[in-house]
């Protein structure tokens, strides 16, 4: 059991595809808009329950309980070795420039 | 009528209390408003706004020469081309964008007339800048962004921004791709009563002119000259609208006003299956054109942008190109900035090269960079969406499908988006199926895509379009 106060992610479907704009384009039609929201829990609960909880601007949202003590995995991303080159390029530019001179 | 339409239904009312500006009253004739007056009526003098941004950490960022950039410049260009660039470091302001400007004015104004919080519906760096601004005014704040597609895959970028609104104390309510979004914002507005923040009131452009008014004043402190051109990446057209108003204001000489987006050709904004295969979330031609030929495509009734108005020139650049001087701009000057403020940067190491070595051209923004915004993250996602990135001709890259980085600085090059097919779009869409006008709306069209009269009246004639001079004399002299 996830006890009540701990702060965890809710999903929930805004619109289903038959309620979503007919000018979209099909790929988008065809897929629910779904919402995202944190906040803390209003009663103790389990992954995957139908929860509330209180939000940051103390509304209250209900909601597919998803994630507990959510937190951001987003990075610097894989090595790119391109950006290298770049250096090289840019180094040989300036360095044949000044030759030049 | 389904739920989606019944809201979008009482859209001007919402606004309306959400805004505290009564949108009916600006309008006239069959289709204008008067901008100059909303303007106005909005209040806040350029030293008001100095000093509210002054007291919020919003202004004063610091126009840097980019000495090695322009060597750089000057080693791919003809004899006797190549201008001086300078950097308006605008990630310096607090929450790291230009966009604090916009948001110090929308808080600052919410504050005074009272609201407990603020809403902003955006994906962008205004939502970090809102949520900031907010805090400063211990105002409640939410931000409502487009943040996955229907696979769960979040765009890095905005993942990084609902970090970094929430870092500020806001509310960030994540979103699948499409239009509803406003939906969304919609409702919030109504159940909580909090101030629409939007990027498009007078206080969202208001708060830019400072800073077009400062390119110029750095500019003349540091060199004696005010700037030859000033590359401003749009995409909602708030940027060239607020900064070139600034320009006027600080000086009489002529300055060009360059829009750059980065070039989004072929990808759908709505569309599920394209939304991660871009890597600029902002600052593109998926935003720049269609805001330009309807700026009242926002989200207020009357859009304080309107690019056409001020803009003298409207260029292209790859995400390749932009990524390239993003790493660039790191290894010679030192300064390590997010790739989509670099927009304007890659038009204008381009454009200093059709230039002569003694004008200048001043770059108006940067923006922070870290996880997520990074353009190695960019980059290194965007391969793993199966975009192809290798070194080539940036005209060759495809949007959706490859990034070129450029393999030769001589062919560094922007592509110019032709204004006058813009302006004709401008003028196709707001006519729309009019059958006439009125007299005052080819002045207000005249003002809008600054075409002179017998332009529009050429316009209007090969349209089958009447308009009636004399019904209009008495509705101005009614006015």
């Amino acid at each position: 059991m996830i006890p009540a106060q701990t702060m965890v992610l809710i999903e929930s479907i805004v619109l289903t595809p038959e309620q979503r704009l007919a000018s979209l384009p099909i790929e988008t039609r065809l897929t629910p808009l779904k919402m995202w929201v944190k906040g803390t829990l209003l009663q103790e609960a389990m992954l995957g329950d139908s929860v509330s909880i209180k939000t940051a601007t103390n509304r209250v949202v209900c909601g597919i309980l998803k994630e507990v003590e959510p937190h951001y995995t987003h990075s610097f991303g894989q090595f790119v070795p391109e950006l290298l080159t770049v250096r090289t390029m840019i180094e040989e530019i300036l360095h044949e420039d000044k030759s030049n001179e | 009528m389904n739920k989606v339409e019944a809201l979008y239904a009482k859209k001007n009312e919402i606004m309306k209390k959400s805004v505290g500006i009564d949108y009916d009253k600006y309008e006239y004739g069959t289709l204008s408003f008067d901008y100059d007056l909303l303007m106005e009526e909005a209040g806040y003098t350029l030293s008001q706004i100095d000093q509210i941004q002054s007291i919020y950490g919003a202004n004063h960022t610091p126009l840097k020469e980019l000495l090695h950039i322009n060597q750089l410049v000057k080693a791919c260009s003809k004899e006797g081309y190549g201008a001086r660039i300078f950097l308006k470091d605008e990630a310096l302001n607090d929450s790291g964008s230009f966009k604090a400007r916009r948001a110090s004015i929308a808080c600052y104004h919410a504050k005074k007339l009272g609201f407990r919080g603020v809403i902003a519906a955006t994906s962008g760096n205004y939502g970090a800048a809102v949520a900031s601004q907010a805090a400063k005014h211990g105002l409640k704040c939410i931000i409502v962004q487009e943040c996955y597609d229907s696979l769960g895959i979040g765009q890095p970028e905005i993942i990084e921004k609902s970090r970094a609104c929430e870092a500020y104390g806001a509310e960030v309510i994540q979103l699948s791709v499409g239009p509803e979004l406003f939906y969304v914002f919609l409702q919030l507005l109504e159940e909580t009563g909090y101030f629409n923040a939007s990027l498009y009131t007078p206080y969202g452009i208001k708060g830019i002119e400072t800073l077009g008014y400062e390119c110029v004043q750095d500019c003349l402190a540091l060199t004696n000259k005010v700037p030859d051109a000033i590359v401003v990446t749009n995409a909602g057209g708030g940027n060239v609208t607020g900064t070139a108003r600034g320009v006027l204001q600080a000086t009489q000489k002529k300055v060009q006003i360059i829009g750059a987006s980065v070039n989004l050709k072929g990808l759908h904004m709505a569309k599920d299956t394209d939304f991660n295969k871009k890597s600029f979330t902002t600052g593109h031609t998926g935003f720049g054109i269609p805001f330009a030929i309807n700026p009242d495509r926002s989200d207020v009734p009357r859009s304080a942008a309107r690019p056409l108005r001020y803009l003298d020139r409207y260029v292209t650049v790859t995400q390749g190109q932009v990524f390239f001087m993003t790493e660039v701009l790191c290894l010679l000057e030192g300064i390590e900035r997010g790739p989509a403020g670099n927009t304007s940067l890659a038009a204008a190491f381009a454009i200093a090269k059709e230039m002569k070595t003694d004008q200048i051209v001043v770059v108006q923004e940067s923006e922070y960079t870290g996880a997520g915004k990074h353009h190695q993250a960019q980059l290194s996602f965007a391969r793993n969406q199966g975009i192809h990135i290798a070194f080539g001709n940036p005209q060759e890259e495809i949007p959706g499908k490859s990034i070129l980085l450029p393999n030769n600085l001589k062919d560094f090059t922007v592509q110019e988006i032709f204004l006058p097919d813009v302006r004709a779009q401008y003028l196709k869409t707001i006519l729309g199926n009019q059958e006439s006008i009125q007299e005052v709306d080819i002045a207000y069209l005249m003002a809008e895509t600054k075409l002179t009269r017998q332009e529009v009246i050429s316009y209007l004639e090969q349209h089958g379009i009447q308009w009636e001079e004399t019904y209009a004399k008495q509705t101005i002299s009614g006015r």
